[in-house]
């Protein structure tokens, strides 16, 4: 693994060529299928039951949700271990729950309650979790680089194996601080993965419109950064590629860059019509290269599941989304007093 | 019982819209997805997707509907197993069904405050520095590094970072012999790269770590400001109090010598406007010293703006281990009766140099060094105010919405009735910093100047 790395390095400093998608797969067992389909399913029905609550005003201000992106998280997920940690922008539901962050505390969070992660005060754009290492949930796009690059710099200051994964989208990977971020791991190789989630628009703005070399893996070249296309619509092939990030970061090789293509189904936000694309783009993407479909496809190919099984899952997770929106409207409002908590620590 | 499909907002402030048209009409099988109407609201036509699986069993609100209120019940969908005589039982009466958010405990009311309340430590009456403490002559520039040599030893965590910290010493030399004793390590040379590397920092401080910044100049920080406060500041709030941000960003601010308008201006009032950074602009060098060490052991960020003018000036500083200032805490420098005068930073030295040629024409101004902004210690200015019932705030900033602006509101707001004359005060001139000597100087406070508003709020001009 650390050969194709090293290969992409060497193609990365020529500058020569466009990195090819990389498809390699490591075929899953039935447990990582089984996981795999659970975890994107969960983030489906969870992202699904948030439009809806949204559209009942029951959620707030702007809302970003995930679906069609679930295997880029939940295969990166797959190959971290205990201790690495995850910041992301403000599309960061799916992140939360792949950090095994609680869906209730999620969903209270997005109905501004007083259970919900940031007690009500953070909303969708601003949550964190100290003990599930997720360190947000970043409203300001791009500045989540910087910030993840410095969780970086703490795991090597302290002398861990911890690698931190850095997502942001092709929309901000063309903002100046990521550049500045780049230099930086590079200079004092930083156990950073940089995770570019090109889900091809920033916003309503395409990444042809907006980039002057769509091959977004590049973008680390001119620092010496290896970088690489990965399927990001097949869960196992971000879970190899994820693996190969991760053992080059681990090893003390500095930083990786990850270009995931993949696709929102949803608009930007909750109110974003989405007219800068047709619906036949959308449809297709939907029927040919569904993440949660292909994994499904497989289960019952494989023989790993049957119908009936897939449908119990379904049902579980219904139940545990289900739950999350009652809690989450439930819940109480914040305390009026917390309007004043959480300013400042004791000087 | 039959799901109910609800008119949805579509954005944060749509109340209603049209239910432009039916995708899916009665006795269409609807999967979770699939788009089963158009909505037009105010700003765009927008698809709705069903988040429910069944049989579109009947349609409430037909085709072409206008003026739709939000909530509003618009069709019906059978589960599975259910048949259209389901339908019988359901009221379609247009009553939204969304319930509103359970109010919070009232037991609590909020108080209503202005400023964002912080737990200052318990400081005793007693003077800081007590009677036959032994003392020793240092410059500003020393007593920096000395308070940032003395925590770095005490705790692992605190390190510098900044550009041409370390091989350099320092572009003002803050830092010499700093590499030699910690290594390169713990201070950092980065590239010049403001936005970069204050994001960085400020992301090991989330992680735990306590990053000391320094900017060359905090002209430069302007780069970075987006991560000094939407990334530090704001972050123990929006986490809830799960994720707090122990971050020194410190760097000489305001204006130095004939450098012009992009390297000299005061930021003072800047990061003082925001809730969550602690803001601090000592004078002396004891404080210097005493405020960088409370600065890297707090667990808030904090603004530590310097003066280069004051880095080569010398004051005493105790000769004692672990000289430490708490923040939050305003000090009464010069004790008088006529007049309060309110400064920090440069203007200092504006003030003490005016309430000595006051004296010899017999107007004893008591000076408070602020030294730190915000939070704001009010309260030594107030007693202050009530015995001397004249205030004069001077500083090197601009004049609009700064921080004398902010202790004149305060003086009045709480000490109206004991004041003998409306608060004066003398500011930075509201130019950009120009670069000739004479106009640098006419741009600039001056002793004259001070003196010229003590004697007009005390009617002795």
């Amino acid at each position: 693994m650390a050969a194709s790395a090293s290969s992409a390095a060497k193609k990365a400093a020529k500058g020569a060529s466009r990195t090819p998608v990389n498809r390699t797969i490591v075929e899953f067992d039935k447990d990582q299928e089984l996981h795999a389909y659970r975890e994107m399913l969960l983030i489906r029905r969870f992202e699904e039951k948030a439009g809806q609550l949204y559209g009942m005003g029951m959620i707030g201000g702007f809302c970003h949700l995930y679906i069609g992106q679930e295997a880029v998280v939940v295969g990166m997920q797959m190959a971290s271990k205990d201790g690495d940690q995850v910041v992301t922008s403000y599309r960061d539901h799916g992140h939360m729950l792949a950090c095994d962050m609680d869906p209730k505390g999620v969903m209270a969070e997005l109905t501004g309650r007083k259970d919900g992660y940031s007690k009500g005060k953070g909303g969708s754009m601003h949550m964190f979790s100290r003990e599930k290492n997720f360190f947000g949930g970043h409203g300001i796009v791009g500045a989540q680089v910087s910030i993840g690059t410095g969780l970086a710099f703490a795991n090597q200051y302290r002398g861990n194996d911890n690698v931190s994964f850095i997502y942001m989208g092709d929309g901000a990977s063309n903002q100046g601080q990521v550049y500045e971020s780049f230099n930086m791991a590079k200079l004092w190789n930083l156990p950073a993965i940089y995770v570019i989630e090109n889900n091809k628009y920033g916003m309503g703005t395409s990444v042809e419109r907006s980039s002057s070399n769509t091959d977004l893996s590049q973008r680390g070249i001119s620092f010496g950064i290896p970088g690489e296309q990965v399927d990001g619509m097949d869960v196992r092939a971000v879970m190899a590629a994820a693996e190969r990030a991760i053992e080059w970061a681990r090893e003390g090789k500095g930083p990786y860059i990850l270009e995931m293509i993949t696709y929102r189904y949803r608009g930007h936000s909750m109110s974003d019509p989405a007219k800068y694309r047709s619906k036949e783009e959308v449809q297709k993407m939907r029927n040919e290269h569904d993440p949660i479909e292909q994994v499904r496809q497989r289960l019952i190919d494989g023989g790993f599941a049957s119908e009936d099984e897939l449908k119990s899952i379904d049902k579980d997770i219904r139940a545990v989304v289900s739950n999350a929106a009652d809690f989450a409207q439930s819940n109480p409002e914040p305390d009026e007093s917390e309007l004043w908590t959480d300013i400042y620590m004791p000087l | 019982m039959p799901i109910k499909v609800l008119m949805p907002a579509l954005s944060p402030t749509m109340e209603e819209g049209n239910l432009a048209k039916w995708v899916k009409q009665e006795g269409d099988k609807v999967e979770i997805g699939d788009v089963i109407a158009e909505i037009e609201t105010d700003k765009a036509t927008m698809e709705v997707e069903s988040v429910e699986e069944g049989t579109l069993g009947k349609i409430v609100v037909a085709e072409g509907a206008q003026g739709v209120k939000v909530n509003e019940l618009i069709a019906l969908i059978l589960e599975e197993g259910e048949d259209a005589s389901a339908l019988d039982n359901v009221s379609t009466d247009a009553a939204p069904a969304a319930e509103e958010a359970p109010a919070a405990p009232a037991s609590v009311p909020a108080e209503p405050k202005s400023e964002a309340p912080v737990t200052l430590p318990d400081v005793e009456d007693e003077p800081e520095v007590p009677e036959g403490t032994p003392m020793k002559t240092q410059t500003v520039r020393e007593a920096l590094r000395d308070g940032m040599v003395e925590e770095m030893r005490r705790d692992d965590d605190v390190f510098l970072m900044g550009e041409e910290v370390a091989q350099y010493q320092g572009a003002y030399k803050i830092s010499q012999g700093m590499l030699d004793e910690f290594g390169e390590r713990r201070v950092i040379d980065t590239p010049i790269t403001e936005h970069g590397f204050t994001g960085l920092a400020a992301g090991a401080a989330m992680a735990g770590l306590r990053p000391i910044v320094e900017f060359m100049t905090f002209n430069f920080a302007m780069q970075a400001i987006d991560h000094i406060i939407n990334s530090s500041a704001k972050t123990l709030y929006m986490s809830g109090g799960q994720i707090h941000n122990p971050i020194v960003f410190r760097g000489p601010n305001g204006a130095a010598a004939r450098v012009a308008a992009q390297h000299s201006q005061d930021y003072t009032a800047w990061y003082s406007q925001v809730p969550g950074l602690v803001v601090v602009h000592p004078y002396s060098a004891a404080d210097y010293k005493g405020l960088i060490k409370s600065a890297i052991r707090s667990d808030n960020p904090v603004v530590f703006l310097e003066n280069e003018i004051l880095y080569g000036h010398s004051f005493d500083v105790p000769d004692v281990d672990d000289f430490i200032v708490p923040l939050g805490k305003a000090k009464i420098a010069r004790k008088g009766k006529d007049v309060t005068i309110v400064s920090f930073g440069m203007g200092m030295q504006h003030s003490l140099n005016a309430a000595e040629e006051l004296a010899k024409e017999g107007i004893e101004a008591e000076v408070i060094d602020l030294r730190t902004i915000r939070p704001l210690d009010t309260e030594t200015i107030i007693r202050s105010v009530i015995k001397t019932g004249r205030c004069v705030v001077v500083e090197e900033g601009w004049p609009q919405a700064s921080t004398s602006s902010e202790v004149a509101f305060r003086v009045m707001d709480q000490a109206f009735d004991y004041l003998d004359a409306p608060v004066a005060r003398v500011c930075g001139k509201d130019v950009p910093m120009p670069y000739a000597s004479n106009l640098e100087k006419l741009a600039l406070p001056t002793v004259a100047e001070v003196i010229g508003a003590v004697k007009a709020v005390t009617y002795t001009a």
